[in-house]
């Protein structure tokens, strides 16, 4: 039996591996995150790949260690698209023997390639099946986003504290477990019932921030120091539309609204996330939001060539914008330092 | 009536559409202002425009707008999409027309080009020409007969170049983009140093597009940023052929950060991995730069 590795993307490797661990018969090797990931990603990675390569690489060499004998990278738009076949250089170059899988190459998800590579391991794939346990995942990724929504924005004002993650993580355990489509729609109502439940103190409520920028540094949250939950802990609801269900499926269709609304700003799609985030900004700042935090990797092109233009709106409607630019030796003491300054900053505007 | 000044930035794409624009509007009868080389004057004014983080031909750029701003009516800001889906380009040229429509306050001679819906060269000319009221056909004609001239100038360099490989000299291939290479400020006193130690500097122009296209695929498979396509495949065309490679990077460049990583691991070539920063002190360069041709000469004479 196959052993195969996923690189794990914020709660996003539950769906990952409910899904593959359905249509092919083999064992998922959970790589949680960790300082050693990190270290071992990027002693191996070039100088200036933005910092999703890393992570990757590291949870991928972590993974051979373990006995794994699959990869699979996930691939898509900008620099994310050539991480295959680099990762997979590095990795023979350091001696281990694997079989690695693309899922998305030029911009699309090809069943008949992937179809191919996987029967050469070997197994089998059933398409009817394989159709059947893609929509369910599908459909679990955007029941996890809905509910993401309501946690972020209220995670800061629970009672009683950790209550929200408790939940989130009995959530995932069931999820994981869905038997049918009305099993998975059954436990999605049951648990948002149980969120709007718990009870919160809107008393603490005072101040809203979006969060904008690059899609990994978002969504994982080992990534981005843990940066929502801070934010939560000061009383801050946090908004944030990046998420996978935006990426796969509303982006095509979104992306024209976003520009003709930004008309002053920008003429052209700017390549990756950029343009859906200066929409976003304009969004929010016309919306009253206190504050905008802009992350993303170091050296990520496309939001740096957004970085102008996002500080143009800001000026403009006069909201105060933070950016964080997160590297392997980012140290979470300044991240909080920073925060926290930020946070005093908001207070003052609004007591002014 | 006066004539219409036209500006183009001496940076970026200059190097593969500048001489093209040059000869169109000076044949469709406009002034054309050409920003000068790039000195360390125009670089520090493009840096305090910049983001940080931004690389350096991207500061270069800006720079050179910034001079250009008060001295014509318009400057052609270009913006390449892709040629392809399999050629695409940098983010940063996706994004050069709003950044600087942005961060100045200039009429932008727009020319955009997008092969994946149908926006191709020819119609980028057009539409640069309709914005001056000059009927299509006119423009097309004059555009035919540019382009005629400059390709040939080009097939003119890629023998030139070529020639230089039957030398007996220690020859040596420099692989970076035209907008490094042959700047200024970050190619050019690189290659002034080697031709001064008697090295026959290779440029990347080796082969016609096409034949360099189709060879980066026994490097790369998946590469599928043109520029880069291009470098690698001129290293796979010349492995027998040259002593040395230098991979020039100017620092934090997207493209090579990946496909220049995966070239130095496959290639069997001695090579040498050049960062420019900054631009302060080409000491440290000329260091590595010495030393890595008493490598290679070594290697030939031993």
């Amino acid at each position: 039996m196959y052993k195969i590795v996923i690189p794990q993307m914020g709660d996003y490797s539950t769906p990952a591996k409910y899904l593959i661990s359905h249509i092919i018969d083999c064992e998922i090797i959970s790589i949680p995150i960790t300082n050693k990931t990190l270290e071992l990603g990027s002693s191996n990675s070039p100088l200036f790949v933005c910092t999703p390569f890393k992570y990757t690489l590291g949870s991928f060499i972590e993974g051979l260690e373990k006995g794994a004998d699959v990869l699979i990278q996930f691939g898509g738009g900008c620099r994310y698209g050539y991480y295959f076949e680099l990762q997979k250089q590095i990795l023979e170059d350091l001696g281990y023997k694997f079989e690695m899988i693309n899922l998305i190459t030029k911009g699309e998800f090809d069943y008949k390639r992937i179809k191919k590579e996987i029967e050469r391991l070997g197994l089998k794939l059933n398409k009817l099946k394989t159709l059947y346990y893609i929509f369910l995942s599908i459909k679990m990724v955007k029941y996890m986003d809905k509910i993401d929504f309501y946690i972020r924005e209220h995670i800061g004002f629970e009672k009683e504290n950790g209550s929200f993650i408790k939940l989130k993580k009995q959530m995932l355990k069931d999820f994981s477990t869905t038997k049918n489509y009305f099993h998975l729609k059954y436990m999605y109502l049951k648990y948002k019932r149980k969120f709007k439940k718990i009870e919160l103190d809107n008393s603490k409520r005072k101040y809203k921030v979006g969060i904008i920028g690059e899609l990994y540094t978002l969504m994982e949250p080992f990534a981005n120091y843990n940066l929502e939950y801070e934010l939560a802990k000061m009383g801050i609801s946090v908004k944030r539309y990046t998420n996978v269900n935006y990426l796969l499926f509303e982006k095509k269709y979104k992306i024209k609204d976003y520009l003709s609304k930004t008309k002053d700003y920008i003429k052209y799609k700017m390549g990756a996330d950029a343009s859906d985030n200066i929409a976003r900004c304009k969004y929010l700042c016309k919306h009253n939001y206190d504050g905008i935090i802009h992350m993303k990797s170091s050296f990520c092109t496309p939001e740096i060539g957004a970085m102008p233009i996002i500080n143009k709106i800001c000026k403009k409607y006069d909201v105060p914008v933070l950016y964080f630019s997160f590297d392997t030796e980012t140290s979470e003491v300044g991240v909080k330092t920073r925060l926290e300054a930020f946070f005093d900053m908001i207070e003052m505007r609004r007591t002014k | 009536m006066n004539k219409i000044k036209i500006g183009i930035p001496r940076a970026l794409y200059y190097y593969e559409y500048g001489i093209l624009y040059k000869k169109f509007f000076e044949k469709l009868n406009f002034d054309v202002v050409v920003s000068p080389k790039t000195n360390i004057d125009i670089f520090n004014k493009g840096n305090l425009l910049a983001v940080d983080e931004m690389c350096l031909p991207m500061k270069i750029f800006l720079g050179h707008v910034n001079y250009l701003k008060d001295k014509c009516d318009y400057i052609i800001i270009p913006r390449i999409d892709n040629y392809g889906i399999s050629n695409q380009t940098c983010t940063n040229f996706l994004s050069l027309y709003d950044i600087c429509n942005n961060l100045f306050d200039i009429n932008i001679l727009n020319y955009n080009i997008d092969y994946s819906n149908n926006v191709d060269e020819i119609d980028g000319f057009l539409k640069m020409a309709n914005k001056f009221n000059i009927d299509s056909f006119k423009a097309l004609s004059t555009y035919e007969k540019v382009k005629e001239e400059v390709e040939k100038e080009n097939k003119k360099n890629i023998i030139l170049n070529r020639k230089k490989l039957k030398d007996k000299n220690t020859k040596i291939l420099i692989l970076s983009h035209s907008y490094n290479l042959y700047d200024d400020l970050i190619g050019k006193p690189i290659i002034k140093f080697l031709e001064k130690e008697n090295i026959k500097v290779i440029f990347p122009n080796v082969a016609e597009e096409e034949i360099l296209l189709d060879e980066a695929k026994k490097i790369s498979k998946d590469l599928y940023w043109k520029t880069s396509k291009k470098l690698v495949g001129a290293l796979s065309y010349l492995t027998n052929k040259v002593d040395g490679v230098i991979f020039l990077t100017s620092f934090p460049c997207a493209l090579d950060s990946l496909a220049f990583e995966l070239a130095m691991r496959k290639t069997k070539l001695p090579y040498l991995n050049l960062v420019v920063d900054n631009l302060n002190g080409f000491a440290g360069i000329e260091t590595r730069l010495e030393s890595f041709v008493d490598i290679l000469r070594r290697e030939i004479y031993v």
